[in-house]
This record gives structure tokens, C-alpha cells and sequence, in this order.
């Protein structure tokens, strides 16, 4: 569905991707996960035609992203990372807009966004400007959704969402999926990365990995322990000083921490955080998640 | 055309949501034609004369008399001598004198002649030429209404402008005023509808879909083409019938006059919004590079005549000054395209010009 070769684009002196490199089956809900800056959103752009690569070529659904890029249009739905919307505009407005614009109307098209409209339907003579998050999120996706595409580009979408909106969000991208449709989502959120078919880190312009988040999750080998105390601050001090820490981070209620060893002693750790004056010490060795998995990945320098 | 049709009533729904923009396109031009109108009034009324009668005779006697009379003037000051003119000047006591010669009537009788010297204060120059104007006429309806057509007596006004000499052209205002009304509602308005999509990132929606970069630029401009169309001739309405400016010449051509001007301030418009990237940079390039040549440099308030070279050369570009000659050709001295093709011409070539460099310069991408 989308073929993506030696992808490089400058702004300036800033490298924005580099050597970027990798093929998305027909059907799949793929995802692309790195920081703010790394790249995603210039990929994205360059995807669906707004901006031109350096070097290296994209096609998508079998068209240049470069050659092709009128016929491209019409395929392709694309949800930029704001909400593009028109705030003074009403909901149902917005929708009959983006139909209209693309040739379509929304009675045409109304069983592909059902699910997803009926939500925000009882609001749709309120200005799309008056909207939650959550709502803004759900109705830009009914207009990029409204013309049939054969892929959907979502870039950051739920970024500045609430947490439960998040979660209905990805059950809807998870409906959409089923129905046949490409999906390509970008996030800063790691926790999300779980919900996409296979999932590519990116960082500073650059392709880390892409694998089924399983098999990220199955390659992470390192010995990972939860640490919980009274005192959190004091404790991260003092991982980050014990001589065999690998990485310590800040996880939830606990600190993720993992050890330089193949095996960690979790009794000695603990006999040493007894000596730093910690009350309350809880440790507990655990699975590592998709998350503990990228942290790693980022970790580990890039070559 | 189905997709364009959609794009123009969203056009239409973002200029009736914003109050701002509403007030700017309706509110305004009517604002500022009623203060304009006001402020550079034509007509006069009770204005301050002196009469220094060297002649005291029933000729002149009868003319003190028509002129005090009238609404337009009021007698200000008693003059006893030439000197007492100049000083009644200074005090500002008095906006006109009017001095008849010794032996009026005699010379009118015997020579066929007199002369009556008007003296005004043309600090305000418009309003000197008007009292002229005003003094002149009722001198002449005496003369006709006494002595009758072709009976060879002549009164002879003999016009002194103080403090200003050579006293500019009469600025009439219209037409500079329809002129900056278009350039602001077209040029910034557009400007502004169109940033405001990039800065929203709406744009990049309207790039990705099948729209052409031409559909998109008609179809913001369509809306301000019509509504900007109802400005000119609510201008032209109010102008004839609240201030009674004429419109001596072809009005249909007036109206297609105004029409390529209105296209010429929005081919501006978009041009500038090609190149600036927010809704702030637009309005500053929009007031500073277009509304001020607009007031200063069309003729609309100083005569461009009296501007050094320079500034002359500078004012070949501004639209407004084709405008503004058109303008004043049709509604004032009446005439016709025979006399104003060549302006016409610029102006096309101007908006032409403009509207190939915003479609060069209107990227289909976002770089």
C-alpha cells in the first residue's frame, strides 16, 4: 500500500528525516511513534503530498507521492495534527464542507462515519469552535473520513485529548480497520503503540525500528525491576548512582529500573537502598511493556 | 463545480459568522461616507462676511442687502476702510469680505461695468472656492434680474484668495472615498480570509483535496466581489441623494469601472496573502503597503500634481490614482470610455500582472 525508499528532507540545517525506509500492507493500521521534532509530522506531509523529498521516493496505493500527486489526493484522507476545522463553522456545516469539497455529500457516505458521527450528531449545530477535545477529534475524522479514502493519515490525533477519548478513539481506528481501510497514525504516546498492527520509532529523522509491538515487547532483554519508596525524588538519585544501573526512569507510581547485568540481584539493590536512608522500599520484577521496550530502543545510541 | 459551489457558501458562512468583518464591509463604508461627507461639506451656510461699501448707492445697497439675506452668509463686522479687511482677516472674525467700488452704480449705468472685489480666507481652500462660488452666483442673479440677459452691464467680481494664492483643485471626495473603501474591504479582507486558513491549517485539508490552487483563489474572492459590488453602489446612493454628487457620465460604465477596481484590490488581496504567512503580517503589508499610497498618493486628498518627482513616479503604481481619474472623469465632467481607455488599460494590466504573479507565487504545496 505504501512503499517508502531512501526518504531524506532538510529544512535548513536541520535534517528532518533521514534514510527513511519501509512498506505498509493493504489493510494494516500502522503506527509511528518518537518525540515532538522527530520527524513524524514532515513524514507525514511528504506522504500525502505536501511537501517534496529531497531524495528517495514514496508511493502510495501504487502512486508516486511526487509524479502523481493530483490523483493521490482524491485517495488519501488526511487529519493534520491541529484539528483542521473551522471554528465559526458548525459541525454539520464542517462535514457538508469537507463532503462537498470532494465531490461527494454526506448522505453518500454516511455508513463509513456512522459510528464515529452519531457520537457528536445531538452537537451538530454547535460551532465546531465550542467543541471539547474529544469532540473536535471524533468530528475531524468524519471529514477526513467523508470521501472514501482508500488510506487515512492521522497525524498526532490524540494529542491535547482526554484519557477516555483517547480509548474510544483507537476503538473506533480499531472498527475502521475491520471495514478494510489503511490506516497510518502518528503519536508521541507510547502507551498507544500497543494498538497498532506494527509500529516504527522514529527519532531525529531516523527509523529506530518496526515490528509488531509484541515483538517489541519480546525482544526487550534485560532485567527490569519496579521500584517503589516513600520517597521518590531521593530514590531516583539514588538508582541513577548504584553502580550496576542500566536506565532509571520515572514510571507511573514507580521507577522503572534496569540493570547492566544479565541477571539483577534484587537483594543486594535493596540492601543498598537501605543505606540511602529510603523508607517504604517495594521491589518487584516485572514484564517490560511496549513503553519500557522504546525506552530502550531510544537508549540505546543510534549508529 | 459542485466541489466549487460547496467552497463558495462556506465563503459566505465565515464573512455573515464574523461580526468583525460584517462591521468592516457594511459598517464602514457608510461610516466613513457620512464623516467624510460632513467633514468636506460643499454647501454653506451662515458664513461670516464683512461688506466695505465705498460706493453707498442703491445698487449696492440692494446687493449688501441680497447677500445678508441669504442663508449663506451672515454680516460679521462693520468695515470702515481697505484696512479694516486685513485686520478683521487676522482676528478671524470674518471668512469673505466684499468691497464694491466707489460710484457702483454710476459706472454700472454709464460704463456698462462695476467691480466688486471678493476677498476670502482660503486657509480652507475648499470652502473659499465655494463662497466664490455662492457670492458670484447671487451677483449674477441681480444683474441678470435688474438689468437682463445681453443688456452688456456687467458686474465684475474680481477674486482675491488669502493665505493660500494659488488654491489647490477641489478634492471631491467620492471617488477617493470609493477608492479606499474597496482597497480596504477587498484587499485586506482577502488577505486576512486566506491567511487565516494557513494559520487555522485548514489549507493543508484544502491542498490535499481535489480543489485547483485557481478554484480555491475564486472562490474566497466571489464573495467579496459581490458584497463589495453592493458597497459601490450603496456609496454611489448615498453620495447622490444624502450629498448630491452627481453622476454626470454613463453610469453602467461607472459600475464596470468600479467592478475591475474591485478585482484589481482583491488580486492584491491575494497576492499579498501568497506571501504572508499569518492573519497579522497580512493586515500590516495591507495597511502600510496599500491603504497609505491609497490616501496619499492617488490624489484622493493631496494633488499629486504638487508632490515632488519622485513621489510622482511612485504614484504611477498606485491603482487608486487610475481610479480615481476614471472616477472623477465619469461622475464629474461626464465623459466617456473615449477619454479614459488608457487608464482603464493600466488598471487591467495592473490586476493582470497581479493575478499571474499570486498564481505563480500560490503553491500547491506547503513550501
Amino acid at each position: 500500500m505504501i512503499t517508502v525508499t531512501n526518504l531524506s528532507k532538510h529544512f535548513g540545517t536541520v535534517q528532518a528525516l533521514e534514510a527513511v525506509q519501509f512498506r505498509l500492507d493493504e489493510g494494516e493500521l500502522f503506527g509511528f511513534v518518537g518525540p515532538d521534532g522527530a520527524g513524524k509530522t514532515t513524514l507525514f506531509r511528504i506522504l500525502v503530498t505536501l511537501l517534496v523529498p529531497d531524495t528517495g521516493n514514496a508511493t502510495v496505493d501504487g502512486l508516486d507521492v511526487v509524479k502523481d500527486y493530483r490523483a493521490l489526493r482524491a485517495r488519501l484522507g488526511y487529519m493534520p495534527g491541529r484539528f483542521s476545522l473551522y471554528p465559526d463553522l458548525s459541525v454539520e456545516e464542517n462535514l457538508t464542507f469537507f463532503a462537498s469539497v470532494f465531490g461527494t455529500t454526506v448522505q453518500a457516505n454516511y455508513d463509513l462515519i456512522k459510528d464515529i458521527y452519531q457520537q457528536i450528531e445531538p452537537f451538530k449545530d454547535r460551532r465546531a469552535g465550542a467543541l471539547s477535545g474529544g469532540m473536535k477529534q471524533k468530528l475531524a475524522l468524519s471529514c477526513a473520513l467523508i470521501h472514501r479514502p482508500r488510506v487515512l493519515f492521522l497525524d498526532e490525533p490524540t494529542t491535547g485529548v482526554d484519557a477516555v477519548s483517547r480509548r474510544e478513539f483507537w476503538e473506533m481506528l480499531q472498527r475502521l480497520k475491520k471495514g478494510g481501510l489503511t490506516i497510518v497514525v502518528s503519536t508521541p504516546y507510547m502507551d498507544e503503540a500497543g494498538q497498532c498492527d506494527r509500529v516504527a520509532l522514529i527519532q531525529e529523522g531516523r527509523l529506530l525500528q518496526i515490528e509488531t509491538p509484541s515483538a517489541i515487547e519480546a525482544q526487550y532483554n534485560r532485567p527490569l525491576l519496579a521500584v517503589k519508596a516513600a520517597q521518590r525524588y531521593p530514590l531516583i538519585q539514588a538508582l541513577r548512582q548504584y553502580p550496576h544501573a542500566h536506565a532509571v526512569y520515572a514510571f507511573g507510581e514507580y521507577v522503572h529500573y534496569t540493570d547492566a547485568r544479565p541477571t539483577a540481584d534484587v537483594q543486594a539493590l535493596r540492601a543498598y537502598l537501605d543505606t540511602q536512608s529510603l523508607t517504604h522500599i517495594e521491589i518487584k520484577p516485572i514484564p517490560a511493556s511496549i513503553e519500557d521496550a522504546f525506552m530502550e530502543l531510544m537508549h540505546e545510541p543510534t549508529t | 463545480m459542485k466541489t466549487f459551489q460547496g467552497f463558495v457558501t462556506k465563503e459566505f458562512l465565515h464573512i455573515f459568522r464574523d461580526r468583525r468583518t460584517l462591521l468592516i464591509l457594511f459598517g464602514m463604508p457608510i461610516i466613513q461616507l457620512i464623516l467624510f461627507g460632513f467633514a468636506i461639506r460643499n454647501e454653506l451656510n451662515d458664513v461670516q462676511v464683512a461688506v466695505l461699501d465705498l460706493s453707498h448707492d442703491h445698487v449696492t445697497q440692494a446687493l449688501t442687502g441680497e447677500l445678508l439675506h441669504s442663508p449663506y452668509f451672515e454680516g460679521a463686522a462693520v468695515l470702515h476702510s481697505e484696512q479694516d479687511i486685513e485686520a478683521a482677516f487676522q482676528r478671524g472674525a470674518i471668512k469673505e469680505a466684499i468691497l464694491f467700488e466707489p460710484r457702483f452704480a454710476q459706472r454700472l449705468h454709464r460704463d456698462g461695468t462695476a467691480q466688486v472685489m471678493l476677498i476670502t480666507d482660503a486657509t480652507d481652500p475648499n470652502s473659499a472656492q465655494t463662497m466664490v462660488a455662492y457670492t458670484s452666483s447671487i451677483l449674477r442673479d441681480y444683474q441678470t434680474r435688474t438689468f437682463g440677459t445681453g443688456s452688456g452691464v456687467r458686474i465684475v467680481p474680481e477674486v482675491q484668495m488669502r493665505f493660500n494664492p494659488e488654491l489647490k483643485s477641489v478634492v471631491l471626495f467620492v471617488p477617493g472615498l470609493i477608492a479606499l473603501i474597496l482597497m480596504l474591504v477587498c484587499a485586506l479582507m482577502t488577505s486576512i480570509t486566506i491567511t487565516r486558513e494557513k494559520e487555522r491549517g485548514t489549507m493543508e485539508i484544502l491542498l490535499v483535496s481535489p480543489l485547483r490552487p485557481l478554484q480555491i483563489i475564486i472562490g474566497k474572492v466571489l464573495p467579496y466581489v459581490l458584497l463589495s459590488f453592493i458597497n459601490v453602489v450603496t456609496i454611489l446612493v448615498l453620495a447622490r441623494f444624502v450629498f448630491g454628487v452627481p453622476v454626470r457620465g454613463n453610469l453602467v460604465l461607472l459600475l464596470a469601472e468600479c467592478l475591475l477596481f474591485i478585482v484589481c484590490a482583491l488580486a492584491f488581496g491575494i497576492f499579498i496573502s501568497t506571501r504572508a504567512e499569518t492573519q497579522q503580517t497580512a493586515t500590516m503589508i495591507s495597511l502600510a503597503g496599500l491603504l497609505l499610497p491609497t490616501v496619499i498618493l492617488s490624489g484622493f486628498i493631496f494633488p499629486i500634481a504638487s508632490m515632488p518627482l519622485p513621489l510622482q513616479y511612485l504614484s504611477h503604481i498606485v491603482p487608486a490614482k487610475w481610479f480615481l481619474i476614471v472616477v472623477r472623469g465619469i461622475m464629474l465632467k461626464g465623459v466617456g470610455l473615449e477619454y479614459l481607455w488608457q487608464e482603464t488599460l493600466i488598471l487591467v494590466g495592473i490586476t493582470l500582472l497581479l493575478l499571474v504573479a499570486s498564481l505563480r507565487n500560490f503553491n500547491e504545496r506547503l513550501e
